[in-house]
């Protein structure tokens, strides 16, 4: 009997955490407890020693001086500020009559300004919040499909998560040992794909079967011209224009040596600008220029271009570490707030108490689990987490496919804050040995825990878009009609094709490297000696190297073990 | 039950008091750390002080809000199998969980980390970086942290037996009124609706 709980304490241990998350006490106590519970099993039967536990304090100084989990409250509190600031409706409401006119056109509005919002930053209930109200009842009045209509609400809302900067990824960097920087490099491209997935969908549903995605009637067309068009001439023009300036500015400043990463952020920042400008002065001079519709799109589109340059063009181009771009992003946002003159104290206390919160009970997630880490460590727990994953057949392959599979099937009970601090901890090292990029694997993680989030029926994003969508049949106000409510069962199933996207996606990203290891070539180009390397060396030596997890693997960022040398912040000086 | 109630208020009071103190210190910490960033790539300079200035905030943002934190039962849990029980079970198991789960882990950390502080009180431990700050508060932190959740701790136990005396309400369902996502989700709605009306007029008015 002792010889069988000797051998087998890894595994027993595990079961009885499941069994403990269960009981439905907060996470973090449940985690510590079994750490502390399994621990003094080690020590009575000999396998332990008490001496384990004085590495408690250490390990918890060393969360508190981690740099990278502190974007975690700069991230939430820009993002609490923003969904009050008005700017997501604006964007619905513009980016709707733009594409209004179009069959589809609405749930392509709505893809576009989740991915645009997903950009700015991440929160899922305020993105689908604001479109389950803005844009639901329209889509609803002009007769879309319902299940069409709260799948591509939910799906969009859910793109904050993959779509940096998101918290999601934010967790893996830190919890796989990686920059975060990189992490935003990798997840990119597949974000903005799936968002690209998405609107094809959209258009595909659109052609097959043209009633359930019709245009907006004339008469619901706000932008027309005096001479009876809508404007869309005028704003591609203008954005042509503008594209053409940006292109030559910024040929001009960056004499073609600069990073790719670098110029896109600056071309993208003057094409902005010089958009702006033109407006601006057609507005004010009163030149009529610009149609009503290209001048609309100019204005509701800079508050938020100029945000993703905030946070992500200082942070690609070097300017600012990720943590930092997350305080210049919730600058720019209370900034923006209070020229809305949208900012009030409420508000701002608000948004300050819940960010405590929030980064309250995700660091003690991540308290719990290190203490579950380290005893699980101390009783072998990782070795029998690596022999159980790489006897699975097909090596790196069938490792990938058993934790996507796990993810997803995990993703239905847990959410993405435990998958990360409990199981990616686990898997990371696993898949390092196997020389799998850790970069690659968080991005493949995060595209398949964004599923979890419209999962019926626990998904987050659906039970947002419940509560806001109609539960009962209501007269609409401008047409007069009845329109019927929106069932559970329509929300259920109108998430079920933008899951399916999202699986295609997990295996594209898994096919095709390349959309992820971008972010190696990227820097390859930097100048040495440039702010840009000091940043990114900064987190390669004191993260990179593949040798933290073999020293010490409960302890991902390698921090906490008293080398305060290590910080760092010490490279800026 | 009385006394310890009032305890328990006390302690509630003063996390409170300490929470809505705290919440200012994710402003300033965005301040500081916004304000490090432009300062260098304006000035070409950083003070290593500012920038541990960052992390010691960070730390006592989370630390010192713990209390708060499940005062305001907002540590997440794994409630789909729980939910289905029954309340009296719900709160049977809360007890437990604060006795065997919170408060060994929690007094253990706060137990183990006070020396630790000592330690670095006595020596005057200095940051390793050069014009870093003095290391002792960051340290005290965790004592005075893991202290406050300990007592948030036994306001907890007591208002859950309380409960099961009947002689107070479901101590989880304390302070809920209206979810943050409620809030927002009403004034989208109204804001919509001022916007649906601004349409319809326009619409009606340029025809």
């Amino acid at each position: 009997m002792i010889d069988f709980l000797i051998a087998n304490l890894a595994p027993i241990m595990f079961a009885n955490l499941v069994v403990f998350l269960l009981l439905g006490f907060p996470v973090a106590f449940a985690l510590a407890a079994n750490g502390m519970l399994y621990a003094l099993i080690g020590i009575e039967l000999g396998l332990l020693t008490p001496v384990l536990f004085q590495a408690l304090p250490q390990r918890v100084f060393g969360i508190i001086a981690n740099d990278s989990l502190l974007a975690v409250p700069f991230f939430t509190l820009m993002g609490l500020v923003l969904e009050r600031s008005g700017m997501a409706e604006d964007l619905l409401e513009t980016i709707g009559q733009l594409f209004g006119s179009l069959r589809g056109g609405l749930a392509i509005a709505v893809v576009f300004v989740g991915a645009m919002l997903a950009a700015t930053t991440g929160v899922v209930s305020a993105s689908v919040i604001s479109m389950g109200l803005i844009s639901l009842p329209i889509m609803l009045r002009y007769g879309y499909d319902r299940r069409l209509a709260s799948g591509v609400i939910a799906a969009s809302g859910t793109l904050s998560q993959i779509i940096p900067p998101s918290l999601v990824l934010i967790i893996l960097a830190d919890q796989l040992g990686r920059s975060i920087g990189d992490m935003y490099r990798g997840a990119m491209l597949p974000g903005f794909l799936l968002a690209g997935a998405y609107i094809v969908y959209v258009v595909l549903a659109s052609l097959f079967r043209p009633a359930s995605a019709p245009a907006l009637p004339e008469e619901a067309r706000r932008f027309q011209e005096p001479n009876g068009t809508r404007g869309g001439r005028s704003l591609l023009v203008l954005m042509l224009i503008s594209a053409g300036i940006a292109a030559l500015v910024g040929d001009y400043l960056e004499h073609g040596t600069a990073p790719v990463d670098e110029r896109i952020v600056l071309t993208m920042l003057i094409w902005g600008v010089s958009a702006f400008v033109i407006a601006l002065a057609n507005k004010l001079l009163r030149l009529g220029w610009l149609s009503a519709l290209a001048e609309r799109v100019t204005f509701v589109m800079i508050p938020p271009l100029f945000l993703i340059f905030l946070v992500l063009g200082t942070i690609f181009i070097g300017v600012a570490t990720p943590t930092e771009g997350g305080a210049m992003g919730a600058v720019g946002a209370i900034a923006m707030a209070l020229v809305r003159k949208r900012l009030s104290l409420n508000l701002l206390k608000q948004a300050m108490d819940t960010t405590t919160k929030l980064s309250c009970f995700v660091v003690f997630i991540l308290i719990g689990s290190t203490v579950f880490g380290l005893t699980f460590r101390a009783v072998s727990g990782d070795l029998w987490v690596e022999h159980l994953l790489t006897s699975v057949p097909g090596g790196q392959w069938g490792f990938l496919i058993v934790v996507s599979v796990l993810t997803f099937v995990l993703a239905f009970f847990l959410d993405f804050f435990e998958l990360a601090f409990i199981i990616v901890p686990l898997l990371g090292p696993v898949a390092e040995k196997m020389g799998i990029d850790l970069i690659w694997f968080g991005v493949l993680l995060a595209v398949n825990m964004q599923t979890s989030f419209m999962h019926p029926p626990f998904g987050f994003a659906l039970f947002y878009l419940r509560s806001v969508a109609p539960k009962e049949d209501y007269l609409d106000k401008v047409t007069g009609k009845r329109i019927a409510k929106v069932t559970t069962g329509q929300i259920y199933w109108g998430s079920i094709p933008f899951i399916v996207i999202q699986l295609l996606m997990v295996a594209i990203v898994m096919l095709v490297p390349g959309l992820v290891m971008h972010y190696k070539g990227d820097q390859v180009v930097v100048d040495p000696g440039s702010v840009k390397i000091e940043v990114d060396s900064t987190y390669g030596e004191s993260y990179g190297g593949g040798g933290v997890y073999g020293e010490e693997p409960a302890q991902g960022q390698g921090q906490g073990q008293g080398q305060e040398s290590k910080d760092p912040n010490a490279d800026f000086k | 039950m009385n006394a310890l109630l009032a305890f328990s208020r006390l302690v509630d009071a003063l996390n409170q008091f300490v929470g809505k103190a705290v919440t200012w210190l994710t402003l300033v910490v965005v301040l500081v750390s916004a304000g490090n960033a432009i300062v260098r790539k304006v000035f070409h300079t950083s003070s290593n002080a500012w920038l541990e200035l960052q992390w010691y905030l960070f730390g006592a943002i989370f630390l010192l809000a713990a209390g708060y934190t499940l005062l305001k039962n907002e540590h997440v849990r794994v409630d789909i199998v729980a939910q289905k029980l029954s309340q009296r079970t719900q709160i049977w198991i809360e007890i437990l969980g604060i006795v065997l789960f919170l408060m060994p882990a929690c007094v253990l950390i706060m137990w183990l980390s006070w020396p630790v502080f000592v330690d670095s009180f006595v020596t005057d431990e200095q940051s390793s970086n050069p014009g870093g700050l003095v290391r002792w508060p960051v340290k005290l932190l965790i004592p005075v942290g893991f202290f406050l959740l300990v007592l948030a701790g036994l306001s907890h136990l007591i208002k859950c037996v309380a409960f099961l005396m009947g002689k107070g309400p479901d101590p989880r369902e304390r302070d809920r009124g209206k979810t943050a996502e409620e809030e927002l989700a009403e004034e989208i709605a109204r804001e919509a609706q001022a916007r649906e009306a601004a349409a319809h007029g326009s619409t009606q008015g340029g025809r």
